[in-house]
């Protein structure tokens, strides 16, 4: 165990350039996924020639991964915690076909019927997390058995069809856009507004951030790396918001999204509940002894799947405008996936939700990207499973190092 | 008789610790040859040495074994000469049959195929010739402890056996099977097999043991000859005989007259065993401004004892009434405990005190996050400060209140553990085994931590194995056997002889 004495910023430069590469060393994971999902961007931008940053592409791109984005979120708190969700996609079918079978059959208001559809994957989550927490019993398990029961009750609900079409206010959800006060011709403005306004406040947060890192004597990342990483998603979100808004403005789904990730990241970051879930995940027995309710905790995390899983399955079959009974399958390995490859790891208390919608988008970036170039669903599904692996070992490599 | 194995010189370092310091062993054939000492005196590390768990050039020394020096790389290289080492904590796979078990990793087979009869035949006759009636179909989890301890053994032999070494093999075996066992060793040493037994049990070791090493603070000290008789106050006074220098902090007594903290008939189930009464009628008392002492041998249910106080992290079935203050309280889970003011730092910090992944600044509020927050929203810049100033207070040898826990040594890790109970501001305090694997000078800067926080008035418990440690740092002292506390004293009028002949005392009755 090394005694290493403070980098103060009164260091000579050479030990400056030591201390920089040493901290690059130790955040290698957090940078190198944003590297990833930019080299990856950039590599299909130019191979579909163009193509990919399209307005019209980047739209779909964003709705395309909505609902695998909006799972990702509550499956990082789930493996976090040190469980697993499988249950997940056959949520969101089976919460589908509750909307479809509500809204269409029997005219229930979409809005009480998206109420009750929340609250239902709610109480899903509660049940499953119920046996999980209190019981003991392995979340694999239960979420396995979770996962062959809706997929059941979904073929049921239907009756083996699919029930469509919804109403038009119901499909806004996914693919409504933001409406343009300014009414220029082909431009939303506001989109752009908005998007420009993120940046900003972005860049306003980490910089006081970085200030009370500052004051409290914490080793902050060296300024180089604070800068270029600002300045990158500052210049991205404001170009992002400049492509939609050239094509229909931001997606309302869009909006969604951005609230749950700036939510969500907060709670985990943030929150004495974010604290305790990642604390369980490290070590449930000393976070236990610390006075900290594990179970009620992972209970809670579980609810809380249930209920964006629900979400997500609005989101899906508003815009499949339709519900079937296949919706849903294999969405839990994407989400799963998106998670891991964001960092997140096996054993739990290691993870963020930054991390996790990033994985999500190097996913989508791949699927998207590959079906414009022509491969085939085989080789899209032996590409990101490599992806998934060299993800992982790249993190287990990592740490073994460090 | 011929020298069956000899240890010469064997010295084995740890980062930062030399847990063997040139210990020589010499065990006769033929013979049973006791190994005793203090817990952390190195008896386990010099058996892992023999058995190959500490390869070769891992350690210096030589062994020389049946006339050749070997190098063992491994356990299987010990095996094949005929050492097997029987653990402590059994090493038998609960849902195999006896015979599985028997033959688990030497299976009777043709071409990978398990010939069933060769095996059941072969562990019928194994079991019969220790003594065991159970057939070799009956399912391990089935047997009580004292038939599991020799179906270990019927293992050994069942690998051509030349030296048995068993550590601590009646230590959860009742007096009748502990017998049983020591008849066993006895007629295997008239059939001329040759025994190490590792035991705390002295009575055992001057009724069986031909010879008797002692080990203490990683050196041998004594070699006895049991052949005239041997008593167990000579044992005791080789195994404790060191002296007590400046190694603690100086000890005013700072207890006040009111109680801090009183326990009445408390008593615990095993949580797997129910019929077991792990902790049994215990009660005490601790004052303000007093460091209340724990002495026992490891096993005695001291760890059960406080764990079991708080919040019910241990056991089944608790019963007994705790009082805090004068008032009784609810102890029924962690939170509850520690907002009745209590707080235990775990013998165990990897296990059950630390969140080694995570940094120094995140550990040590964990106890009281709410202190570092507004509503539900961590405040950082507080929760650095806390952390930091506790790195300062304990003096947390670290780069930064940004270092993962996992990075730090274990003196500091325990440091940490103790940050965050302090942070958490307890009224009473139990740390147990508080200094366990790690260097003297963060010992004495634990020692100071602890006499202080006695002064400013808390009350504090603590359980250790280390008797000087004990007496070195409390004011009054409980000793613990078998779940019971047998005895109480000032400790002013404590000596690790008489806390040993305390224990001894209250094992020998039946």
């Amino acid at each position: 165990m090394s005694d290493t004495t403070n980098t103060g910023a009164s260091a000579p430069a050479g030990e400056q350039a030591k201390a920089s590469w040493r901290f690059l060393k130790g955040h290698l994971r957090e940078y190198g996924i944003l590297f990833a999902l930019i080299a990856i961007m950039a590599f299909f931008q130019i191979a579909t020639g163009g193509i990919l940053l399209k307005p019209v592409n980047l739209t779909n791109l964003i709705l395309q991964n909505s609902y695998i984005v909006i799972m990702a979120i509550g499956m990082l708190l789930v493996i976090v915690a040190g469980h697993i969700d499988l249950s997940v996609g056959s949520v969101l079918g089976f919460i589908g076909a509750l909307a479809a079978v509500m809204i269409v059959n029997w005219d229930v208001p979409y809005l009480l019927a998206g109420i009750i559809c929340l609250a239902a994957g709610a109480v899903i989550g509660m049940a499953q997390g119920f046996w999980i927490a209190y019981f003991r019993i392995p979340s694999f398990i239960v979420t396995l058995a979770g996962m062959l029961v809706f997929k059941g009750l979904t073929l049921w609900l239907l009756a083996g069809q699919s029930v469509g079409p919804f109403p038009s206010q119901f499909q806004l959800i996914s693919s409504g856009f933001l409406a343009d006060p300014f009414g220029m011709d082909g431009f939303n403005l506001l989109s752009l507004l908005i998007g420009i306004a993120l940046a900003v406040g972005l860049l306003v947060l980490s910089i006081r951030s970085r200030q009370s890192q500052a004051k409290t004597g914490a080793p902050a990342e060296p300024f180089a790396f604070f800068a270029a990483k600002n300045a990158l998603i500052f210049v991205a979100i404001i170009y992002m918001s400049y492509l939609m808004a050239d094509f229909r403005g931001l997606p309302n789904v869009f909006i969604v999204m951005a609230l749950l990730i700036a939510i969500y990241s907060f709670v985990t970051a943030r929150t004495t509940v974010g604290r305790r879930i990642y604390a369980i995940g490290g070590n449930e027995k000393a976070a236990t002894l610390s006075g900290i309710n594990s179970k009620r905790l992972t209970f809670f995390t579980f609810a809380n799947m249930g209920m964006l899983a629900a979400l997500a399955g609005l989101v899906f079959a508003a815009r499949l405008n339709t519900a079937t009974p296949k919706a849903g399958a294999t969405f839990e390995l994407d989400v799963i996936a998106a998670v891991f490859i964001g960092g997140a790891s096996m054993s739990g208390g290691v993870g963020t939700v930054v991390g996790a919608v990033v994985g999500a988008f190097i996913m989508g970036v791949m699927n998207n990207g590959m079906s414009i170039l022509g491969i085939g669903i085989d080789w899209q599904q032996v590409i990101k499973g490599l992806v998934l692996l060299a993800a992982v070992i790249f993190d287990v490599m990592n740490k073994q190092k460090g | 008789m011929a020298t069956l194995l000899e240890m010469r010189g064997i010295t084995k370092t740890f980062p930062g610790v030399k847990a063997l310091d040139n210990v020589n062993m010499k065990v006769e054939e033929g013979e049973i040859h006791a190994l005793v000492g203090e817990n952390g005196a190195g008896k386990s590390t010099l058996m892992k040495v023999l058995s190959g768990v500490y390869a070769h050039g891992s350690y210096e020394g030589d062994i020389v074994y049946d006339g050749d020096v070997k190098a063992f790389r491994g356990i299987t290289d010990s095996e094949d000469v005929g050492i097997i080492i029987i653990h402590q904590e059994l090493a038998l796979i609960p849902l195999l049959s006896i015979a599985e078990n028997i033959f688990l990793g030497n299976e009777r087979a043709n071409g990978g195929i398990i010939d069933w009869r060769e095996t059941e035949r072969r562990a019928a006759e194994l079991i019969e010739r220790v003594g065991l009636k159970e057939t070799p179909r009956t399912v391990v989890d089935d047997l009580g402890l004292g038939k599991q301890q020799l179906v270990e053994i019927a293992k050994a032999l069942s690998k051509d056996v030349r030296l048995m070494i068993l550590d601590e093999p009646t230590s959860s075996l009742n007096e009748q099977d502990s017998e049983k066992l020591l008849d066993l060793l006895l007629e295997f040493k008239k059939k001329g097999m040759t025994s190490i037994l590792i035991s705390h049990k002295l009575n055992e070791i001057s009724r069986v043991a031909d010879t008797i090493t002692v080990l203490r603070d990683g050196s041998t000290v004594a070699r006895l000859d049991c052949k005239g008789g041997i008593s167990e106050d000579d044992i005791i006074r080789d195994m404790v005989g060191r002296s007590l220098d400046d190694r603690y902090p100086p000890k005013v007594d700072h207890t006040k007259d009111d109680v801090a903290m009183e326990v009445a008939n408390w008593t615990v189930h095993h949580p797997l065993h129910p019929e077991r009464k792990v902790v049994e009628n215990v009660s005490f008392h601790v004052k303000r401004g007093e460091v209340l002492g724990i002495a026992g041998l490891m096993g005695a249910g001291r760890t059960e004892l406080a764990m079991s106080l708080f919040g019910r992290s241990y056991g089944r079935d608790i019963s007994g009434e705790a009082s805090i203050n004068g008032q009784p309280v609810d102890l029924s889970s962690v939170r509850r405990a520690i907002n009745a003011g209590l707080a235990y730092v775990t013998e165990d910090r990897k296990t059950y005190g630390l969140v080694l992944d995570q940094t120094i600044r995140r550990n040590v509020p964990l106890a009281k996050l709410d202190a570092v927050a507004d509503g539900l929203v961590v405040n950082k810049s507080r929760e650095a400060e806390v952390a930091e100033r506790y790195r300062k207070r304990l003096n947390i040898k670290s780069s930064s209140i940004e270092q993962e826990t996992v990075n730090l040594s274990g003196g500091n890790q325990q440091k940490v553990v103790l940050s965050k109970w302090l942070f958490a501001d307890p009224d009473i305090l139990i740390l147990d085994e508080p200094t366990r694997g790690i260097d003297v000078g963060a010992k004495f800067e634990i020692y100071t931590v602890i006499r202080d926080l006695a002064a400013s008035g808390k009350a504090v418990i603590v359980i250790s194995s280390e008797m000087p440690e004990l007496l070195g740092i409390t004011d009054r002292l409980y000793v613990m056997n078998e779940g019971r506390f047998v005895g109480e004293m000032p400790t002013s009028e404590a000596s690790q002889e008489r806390i040993m002949s305390t224990i001894i005392k209250s094992g020998d009755r039946t």
